[in-house]
């Protein structure tokens, strides 16, 4: 709420280097491009509210543009505030289901088998389309039957406090609520490091996607929560947060204070992405890594949006590159179409589908094992629209390491 | 018996008595070899009933409202309308609450033409109120001798409290101590002035742009006519009506001395600051007497903070320029209006003449009456068929218009009532546009756009194909359509012309991206690339000149990155 405030817009020079790295307008004229979304029709919405267009819902929220923009304008932001602020269009009850990740989580954990085949099931796929606009190509994450929580809960919790580190893991409802795997080899890694894993008390989902489905007012409760829970952790524990989502971490360090206006400044340094975390100990010499011998692969790094935003695929490919039996293929930074929920989208599909093209063929004809990245959704897209596997890099770090040496080797 | 000026010309050829024809029946009534002999006139090209001189807001109104009471009326405009003090103000919808205490006639004035203008320009005004605060530094008393002299002139102005002032205009000076609400708005002048040509000439007038008044054309102690010099075609040509009406504004002064009639004129320069965006979105005025920069209005995309006053030469008229000295002025001044205008991109300074009428020992200006001035050069100066209407405002300019026309009737025996305070003007009539043909590309933004600047003419506005509803400027949403209308239909010559017709170029980045553009769709409309070419150049110019003395910061970064546009990939020098 402060980008109109610091007349961040007016740094635009209007040299449209942003449209060209927006995906979305490349492949659907119906939205009017970064530049004109953003800078140009906030001058014209400060006029009244007709100036505002509809279609800025077509806007990805990949950021691209602001990673483009040489002038520092925060055009994604732009967007997704004059969305909040203008659009008429309320949130409706396929809305609600897909950025309730939390709620419609919980619930399809306790009935995991029943929701997974259902949801499969090509006629639920149909009633889905045509009642709920969400598109039949699109196959939801499976759930597992146990949250991430609860495993932790009953194998892992007791043993943290023997580590001589620790950190907080923001597990996200990814993990917890569909692949607690990825959980697992967090906490299988982590441990090796010499870092004792803790939960938050109350971990909420980050808002992402209640932010992109126009339930502001929801995600900046969550919002709220989650930074308290942040502040306690950092401030009092001596925790740093670590989370395994690209997206989530982005959502809690900058969407944060830009989109919903929740201050996080005195612990946005602390909150860090896990790849980052662990490249930094070893980069100062705290840690070290024993790989197994036999472990051989032929990975290509996807880089996500927001890990683009971030600026941090460095982290997660030097990471990956550290395996010595790993071939590692980093893929043309090029946004997937996903957008968390943008393309479980009827509307969206077709447009989500050629933005990532591109990628796609880029994957198939790349020869490799299978596709490493940071982020959830790009993971869905990339196993829904390619021959290919994706393992997140934490995951193959688990894979990779010999556990029990560098365990001994950081408890030295 | 009325004085048969009408065609006095052949008339006199014919050696008949001039006195004895009636201008408006078309017949002899008093001659002996004519009498009752019905004459079919013999009206030629160049003969009108009456004679504009001046393409300003006064001029454009008076053509119009000649037209509408059925005279025959000639406007002329040494360059394009709206290029004097008519485009270079704030583009304030004055309430008057600013003269209440000063100058209460123009208070008055004021806020009766206000109204009118809110019915018969909807297009062309913001109804958004305005707020006059007080600072720490201000005088609170004042505030209750405003209050009282407003409300005398008929303006409403309500005392609200600071902390509600706040909250309606929340980017106010946070520390005022008083404000009251009054009627402001503002006024787009460029918007105005073509509304009133385009009606004008749909009632009969015919409009002369780029056509200069070299002398006035005397016989005897009667001004005939005008010789004028066609700027684009540098050809002269002469122009005879029994009444010259002399609407040139500072300009009139030279006009007017054209035949050795003294009009004394006060030209007093104001210069101003337009910023990048609205910053705020009601008028903030300082409570306080008239003084340098103490008014921000929001207008369109932008808003504009006003004035300084100083007296210049004549000679200066013509080439005004704004001094380091006033930008820090206004800047300093208007920060204590809106402390966000320190932080704000300035896109570009400008400064304009008032067109006041002097008065004795008033070294700034301030205090001459901005009251109008009608003056009838056969009654004050002994010279028949010449008229001077000038002083005023902006926002007066329709009354203005009322009392030259009232004069014209009256000497050419018209018995015709004014309609202007009624008849809407064309792009405020319709609520909507109503049109058969839209691209579904259309962006809503852009269609808005269109109808917020030519009201329902918008409709005539091309948006059928992808071309079409192509953005040329894309800061102010100017299609491709909008500028063939503009060039097509409303007296466009030059990519300036199109700017004060559509906006084009007015945006953040002052025609880095348009000029472009606009200028390969004037040169396939005038038929010449070089021409086209040599007006992009002197329109960048004319861009640089405002921007240059606001040239710092974001507004230095853009102007810069258009050089390396123009210079290294357009190759211009």
């Amino acid at each position: 709420m402060n980008t109109t405030n610091d007349n961040n817009f007016e740094q635009c020079l209007k040299c449209s280097v942003c449209t060209v790295y927006c995906p979305v307008l490349e492949v659907n004229p119906l939205y009017p491009g970064p530049k004109q979304a953003g800078p140009d029709g906030e001058r014209l919405r400060l006029k009244g509210a007709a100036f505002y267009d509809e279609a800025l819902k077509y806007c990805l929220n990949c950021k691209r543009c602001e990673v483009a923009c040489p002038s520092g304008v925060k055009i994604g932001d732009i967007i997704q505030l004059a969305k909040i602020k203008y659009s008429k269009k309320k949130p409706g009850l396929r809305e609600n289901m897909l950025a309730n990740t939390d709620f419609m989580g919980s619930l399809a954990t306790k009935m995991a088998p029943v929701v997974n085949l259902s949801v499969g099931f090509k006629p639920v796929k149909m009633v889905m389309d045509s009642l709920f606009k969400i598109d039949a190509h699109r196959t939801f994450p499976s759930y597992a039957s146990q949250t991430f929580e609860k495993w932790f809960r009953k194998n892992a919790a007791s043993r943290q406090d023997e580590f001589p580190h620790h950190v907080t893991f923001f597990h996200g409802c990814y993990i917890n609520y569909n692949y607690p795997q990825l959980g697992k080899d967090m906490v299988k890694v982590l441990n090796a490091l010499g870092y004792g894993v803790h939960l938050m008390e109350n971990e909420k989902c980050c808002g992402v996607a209640l932010m992109s489905n126009g339930l502001i007012d929801k995600a900046k409760r969550q919002a709220e929560g989650n930074v308290e829970n942040i502040r306690r952790s950092v401030k009092v524990d001596r925790r740093e947060v670590i989370g395994a989502s690209s997206t989530c971490i982005f959502t809690m360090r900058d969407e944060y204070p830009h989109i919903l206006g929740v201050d996080n400044a005195d612990v946005r340094d602390s909150i860090n992405l896990a790849t980052r975390f662990i490249y930094r100990l070893l980069d100062e010499g705290r840690v070290q890594l024993r790989f197994k011998k036999d472990y051989k692969a032929a990975i290509a790094y996807h880089t996500p949006c927001h890990m683009e935003k971030l600026g941090w695929s460095i982290y997660s490919t030097s990471l990956l590159r550290m395996i010595p039996g790993v071939k590692l293929t980093v893929l043309e930074s090029h946004c997937c179409g996903i957008g968390g929920t943008y393309g479980f989208k009827k509307e969206n599909y077709a447009t989500s589908q050629a933005i990532g093209a591109p990628l796609f063929r880029q994957i198939e004809t790349s020869g490799v094992d299978f596709v490493s990245t940071d982020c959830e959704t790009c993971k869905w897209q990339i196993e829904m629209s390619t021959s290919l596997k994706v393992k997140h890099p934490i995951s193959v770090l688990a894979e990779a390491l010999d556990v029990e040496a560098t365990f001994r080797l950081n408890s030295r | 018996m009325e004085k048969c000026i009408y065609f006095y010309f052949e008339i006199k050829q014919q050696n008949v008595a001039a006195e004895k024809y009636c201008p408006i029946k078309w017949q002899y009534l008093d001659c002996d070899k004519y009498k009752q002999t019905e004459m079919k006139p013999i009206r030629k090209e160049n003969e009108f009933d009456v004679i504009i001189v001046g393409g300003g807001i006064t001029g454009v109104g008076t053509a119009r409202d000649c037209a509408l009471r059925g005279l025959k009326a000639l406007l002329l405009e040494r360059f394009d309308f709206a290029t004097g003090a008519t485009g270079r103000n704030h583009g304030l919808l004055h309430s008057g609450a600013r003269y209440a205490v000063t100058d209460e006639e123009s208070a008055t004035e004021c806020i009766r033409e206000n109204m009118i203008l809110r019915r018969v320009a909807r297009h062309c005004v913001e109804e958004h109120d305005g707020l006059f605060i007080s600072l720490p530094e201000d005088d609170i008393n004042y505030q209750t001798t405003f209050v009282e002299a407003c409300r005398k002139a008929g303006i409403r102005a309500d005392v609200i409290d600071p902390r509600q002032a706040r909250i309606m205009e929340p980017s106010v000076n946070p520390a005022l101590i008083g404000a009251v609400r009054v009627p402001d708005g503002s006024v787009d002048p460029f918007r105005l002035s073509t509304a009133n040509v385009i009606d004008a000439r749909e009632h009969g007038a015919v409009v002369k742009t780029y056509s200069e008044v070299v002398s006035l054309i005397r016989d005897g102690q009667r001004i005939i006519g005008v010789t004028v010099f066609n700027h684009y075609t540098h050809q002269t040509e002469e122009f005879y009506a029994p009444l010259t009406i002399n609407a040139g504004g500072i300009w009139g002064h030279g006009i007017a001395a054209k035949v050795g009639i003294r009009v004394d004129m006060f030209p007093a320069k104001g210069s101003l600051l337009i910023f990048g965006h609205r910053v705020n979105n009601m008028v903030l005025n300082r409570c306080r007497k008239p003084a340098n920069a103490d008014i921000l209005v929001p207008g369109d995309t932008v808003c504009v903070i006003g004035t300084t006053s100083s007296r210049v030469p004549f000679e200066e008229c013509d080439h005004l320029s704004v001094t380091a000295d006033e930008v820090d002025l206004l800047l300093s001044e208007g920060m204590k209006l809106a402390p966000e205008l320190a932080t704000t991109r300035i896109l570009r300074a400008y400064a304009g003449v008032r067109p006041l009428v002097a008065a004795d020992n008033d070294p700034s200006g301030r205090n001459i009456s901005r009251g109008i001035v009608l003056m009838d050069h056969a009654t004050r100066d002994g010279v028949e068929g010449f008229a001077t209407i000038t002083g005023g405002k902006l926002m007066t300019y329709r009354l203005m218009a009322e009392w030259a026309t009232d004069l014209a009737c009256r000497k050419l025996g018209v018995d015709k009532k004014c309609t202007t305070m009624t008849e809407p003007l064309p792009g405020s009539r319709e609520e909507e546009v109503k049109t058969t043909a839209r691209h579904h590309d259309m962006k809503p933004h852009v269609e808005a756009s269109a109808f917020y600047r030519h009201g329902e003419r918008a409709a005539k506005i091309d948006a059928r194909n992808d071309l079409d509803t192509s953005l040329v400027c894309e800061c102010e949403g100017v299609t491709v359509g909008e500028i063939n209308y503009a060039v097509n239909e409303l007296h466009v010559h030059s990519l300036v012309d199109l700017r004060k017709r559509t906006r084009l170029g007015m945006g953040t980045c002052q025609a880095e991206m348009c000029a472009c553009r606009a200028a390969g769709i004037m040169g396939e409309a005038l038929g010449c690339g070089h021409k086209a070419q040599d007006d992009l150049r002197s329109f960048l110019n004319e861009r640089w000149k405002g921007v240059e003395p606001v040239a710092w910061g974001d507004t230095l970064r853009e102007s810069e990155y258009s050089q390396w546009v123009y210079n290294a990939v357009c190759g211009m020098e």
